[in-house]
């Protein structure tokens, strides 16, 4: 990561960096998230560059990138997680339904409420498996008691979960497996029915079977959401993904059909990285 | 290669191999650590050898204290008796003057010892008659120790212990020689006797008390009238007319309780029991006035064992007499552990609101360092100076000025503008809260960030992250925190003693009267009380016993009262554990 920072900092010029090359697969639903000209520093080091780009409503859209090239910033950039980071800085703006998120008048907690957020650890809060999932309903101040179960059996169920813990919804959260609580984690995103669900790596810390689970059910939820979903694994992006982004050292390198990153890239640098030249 | 490895670390030198020099693979002692770790293992094991001596210590002396015990008559060289309950042993060397006084066996009996002697330490007893509670005899000087079956050991209301015989009873002013005395008879005489103290206890308490009280609301209303419309004008008139006829009522009622009193003690002077000294001298003393006496040499072990749990009730369950020295410490039980709560009701919402500012929502700076590095220089500072603070700033400060404001009748006399069991319990709530939050502040660190960005991905504020996911998690910690200034209050007794603590407050904290509990009153705490029985009583020998049970009290207490806080914690821990909204 440090290396990574390094180099950031050591391109010296925009100017001396090709622009972006687009090839964006469209889904008919129109715009979801539009990404302009965003930079972003931590203090004074810039971890991102002038990164444009259009996600696709209904469509799952993949980051990909070598290690530290901001993926995880940018994709927690949508829904403002970064706030909690004291001297953050960007510049730009995010059109969520024709409003910038970044302007002062919006307000954070209804923004997040419209998107869920799977992170690349599995985090369950220590309540039961139930509280977990309805949580996100419980602090939008939904009390009935009908509507939490559907909704609870409802989000279970999509995230392939449901049968695994119908017997044991009272429980601990914290006595499920890894790959379990993940799943559980990515019910809680979806039970508040957002309209983006961001996923972090959610299947770094899984065995194949779980990771071929969730990758079903990125299939199922695919039209229904807007997925961004950021990973390192390339047959991962390019088996789920409508549309791929590649970053490398802060910047957009290229966007676009997945099929055409992984089999004919417009850049060589795209080229180099998933055929695992680099990265 | 293997064998060369191993012949390497063996030696541990220098070794060039194929003609270079490589790196030793050796570790030496230093390197295992060894001699660190048999530091390590004996700085351990002396803390724990120390502090089980010192448990140890109390608990067998707290235990065995109540144990009724023999008494030993003493026939000494020059012909004198003594009566008394050996209570320790020790050498010492007589001093000159007394080895020139001696018989020239004596002198040999030393000489054979190196100059050096054995003595008893017996508790004679009889304070009223011979003005010593102890006496010390020396080997040499005993000729004849003996265990008489019909010494009785007296305990009394007053005056300390008895120790010798019964001369004879008085039965309704009928006198009965110690020949013919029936000791089932005594007993049960001695028994109603002690009845009707207590009745007369409870008619003083109860009946004179509620009277008392009535009688000083009267006057109150009084005042509170003169004051309100001025002291000459109608309006007070009418009160203190109307306060006069009801205070000449509840006076009537006052003398019928003491007629009442009058004819109990009647009855008790009519029943009186003759003690009979070793050496002869008698002493005549209402029945009433003994609270327990038994032949200590002539009893079975049930009858040791019953005296044992009576006098342990006792202690428990009564008031303290005989300047602290006897009876039992129920107010300072009921002291220590009001304070204690109340301390903790109020450290606790304090430390912890003080601890989630600080974490939670404080800008971390340079300012919130400077608090927290205060926060935890509070913890050394000496407990005294809270108690200077606590009595000026709460008892003087705050509580002259509630006086003046809401109880201007009671004035000149403070009511909350003295020590009490409140201030005593801000003072010690004050000294304890830097362990409260420096424990909830480590506690809400803990809370993993990713919980946190959890929460507020799904859309709660910040309030209600920390409400439901951030103060759930950290709350077994923070419990923690409680528990240890608990411990820490519970035992503290120096700054007590400037807010409220005192020798004897017979008056507990709480009563009949509106409104039940009266956080003003000053009280008794089991801390103080070891301190005043062990080093401010006439007779620091016979305080000893005492010292050892009420510490062994005020330590099972605290246990008792951390337990019970960490199995609520464990509690929590589970039910939040297994799920909770
Ligand atoms: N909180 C932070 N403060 C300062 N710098 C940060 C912070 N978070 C990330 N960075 C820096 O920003 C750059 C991008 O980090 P980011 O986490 O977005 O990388 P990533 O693409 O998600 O990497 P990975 O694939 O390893 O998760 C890195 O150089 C990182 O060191
Ligand atoms: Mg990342």
């Amino acid at each position: 990561m440090a290396i990574a920072r390094a180099e950031v900092d050591a391109i010296p010029q925009r100017e001396a960096f090709e622009p972006t090359a687009y090839h964006v697969k469209r889904g008919g639903e129109g715009v979801a998230l539009d990404i302009r000209k965003f930079n972003l520093w931590y203090g004074k080091a810039q971890a991102l560059y002038d990164v444009s780009m259009e996600v696709q409503a209904g469509l799952v859209t993949a980051l990909i990138g070598p290690s530290g090239c901001g993926k995880s910033t940018l994709l927690r950039c949508l829904n403002r997680m970064n706030d909690l980071i004291d001297e953050l800085r960007i510049d730009g703006e995010i059109m969520v339904g024709g409003q910038n998120i970044y302007a002062s008048s919006i307000d954070v907690i209804a923004l997040r409420k419209r998107m869920g957020m799977v992170f690349q650890k599995p985090n369950p809060f220590a309540m039961s498996i139930y509280d977990n999932v309805v949580y996100p309903l419980r602090v939008d101040g939904v009390t009935n008691k009908g509507v939490l179960e559907e909704t609870c059996e409802r989000a279970l169920r999509s995230a392939a979960l449901w049968n695994e813990v119908k017997d044991r919804l009272k429980e601990s959260a914290l006595g499920l497996s890894g790959g379990q609580q993940q799943r559980l984690c990515i019910a809680r995103g979806i039970a508040s029915d957002p309209e983006v669900l961001l996923m972090d790596e959610p299947c770094s810390a899984l065995d194949p079977i779980a990771t071929a689970k969730i990758e079903d059910l990125i299939s199922e939820l695919k039209g229904q959401y807007t997925i961004v979903i950021v990973t390192h694994n390339m047959q991962q992006a390019a088996r789920v993904s409508d549309n791929t982004a590649f970053m490398y050292l802060g910047r957009l390198i290229e966007y676009g059909d997945t099929e055409r990153i992984f089999e004919n890239p417009d850049k060589t640098q795209t080229q180099d990285y998933v055929t695992g030249r680099f990265g | 290669m293997s064998t060369e490895i191993a012949d390497r670390r063996a030696t541990g030198t220098a070794q060039t191999v194929n003609g270079r020099a490589v790196r030793r693979f050796t570790a030496d002692v230093s390197a295992v650590g060894e001699p660190a770790l048999w530091g390590f293992g004996g700085a351990l094991a002396l803390g724990i050898i120390l502090i089980a001596g010192f448990l140890g210590l109390i608990f067998v002396n707290g235990v065995t204290t109540f144990w009724p015990k023999p008494i030993a008559v003493v026939e000494t060289v020059d012909g004198r008796m003594l009566a008394g309950v050996p209570t320790r042993t020790g050498v010492y060397r007589p001093g000159e003057r007394i080895v020139e006084a001696m018989t020239p066996e004596q002198r040999a009996f030393l000489e054979e010892n190196q100059g050096f002697s054995e003595r008893t330490l017996f508790r004679t007893a009889n304070f009223d008659l011979t003005g010593d509670d102890f006496t010390w005899v020396s080997d040499y000087q005993k000729t004849e120790v003996t265990f008489p079956a019909d010494f009785f050991y007296f305990e009394r209301r007053e005056w300390g212990p008895f120790v010798g015989r019964i001369a004879g009873i008085v039965i309704d002013d009928v006198a009965i020689p110690a020949e013919a005395v029936d000791m089932a008879l005594l007993r049960r005489e001695q028994r109603e006797a002690r009845g009707r103290f207590e009745q007369i206890r409870r008619i003083e308490r109860r009946d004179i008390g509620a009277v008392n009280y009535r009688i000083e609301q009267e006057r109150l209303s009084r005042r509170r009238a003169a004051l309100r419309h001025g002291a000459d004008s109608p309006q007070a008139e009418a009160a203190a007319a109307a306060a006069a006829t009801r205070i000449a009522q509840l006076e009537e009622e006052f003398r019928s309780h003491q007629d009442r009193i009058a004819a109990i003690r009647a009855i008790d002077r009519e029943n009186r029991i003759v003690l009979e000294t070793i050496d002869g001298r008698q002493k005549e003393t209402e029945l009433s006035q003994i609270v327990r006496f038994f032949a200590a040499n002539d009893l079975s072990f049930t009858d040791k064992a019953g005296i044992y749990v009576a006098r342990w009730h006792e202690f428990l369950t009564t008031e303290p007499r005989e300047a602290n020295m006897e009876g039992g410490v129920l107010p300072a039980i009921f002291g220590t552990v009001m304070m204690t709560m109340i301390m903790v009701v109020v450290v606790a919402p304090f430390g912890v609101i003080t601890a989630l500012y600080l974490r939670e929502y404080a800008k971390q700076g340079r300012i919130v360092s400077a608090v927290r590095i205060s926060v935890n220089n509070l913890a050394g500072v000496p407990s005294i100076v809270y108690g200077v603070f606590g009595l000026g700033f709460f008892a003087y400060t705050m509580g002259v000025t509630i006086d003046q404001l809401f109880f201007p009748e009671r004035l000149p006399s403070p009511t909350f503008g003295t020590g009490g069991i409140l201030w005593a319990s801000l003072t010690l709530a004050l000294l304890t809260v830097p362990v409260v939050i420096v424990a909830s502040e480590e506690a809400l660190a803990a809370v993993p960030r990713s919980m946190r960005e959890g929460s507020l991905a799904c859309g709660a504020s910040k309030w209600q992250t920390i409400r439901y996911v951030v103060l759930p998690k950290a709350l077994p910690g923070i419990m923690t925190g409680l528990i240890l200034a608990m411990a820490r209050g519970a035992g503290e007794v120096a700054p007590l003693m400037l807010v409220g603590v005192v020798k004897l407050a017979p008056a507990l904290p709480f009563d009949q009267f509106f409104p039940f509990i009266h956080l003003e009153r000053s009280f008794m705490h089991l801390g103080f009380h070891i301190f005043d029985v062990g080093f401010q009583s006439r007779n620091s020998e016979a305080g000893k016993p005492m010292v050892f049970v009420t510490t062994l009290l005020l330590l099972t207490l605290i246990v008792a009262m951390n337990s019970t806080a960490i199995i609520i914690r464990n509690r929590l821990k589970r039910r939040y554990a297994t799920g909770h909204f």
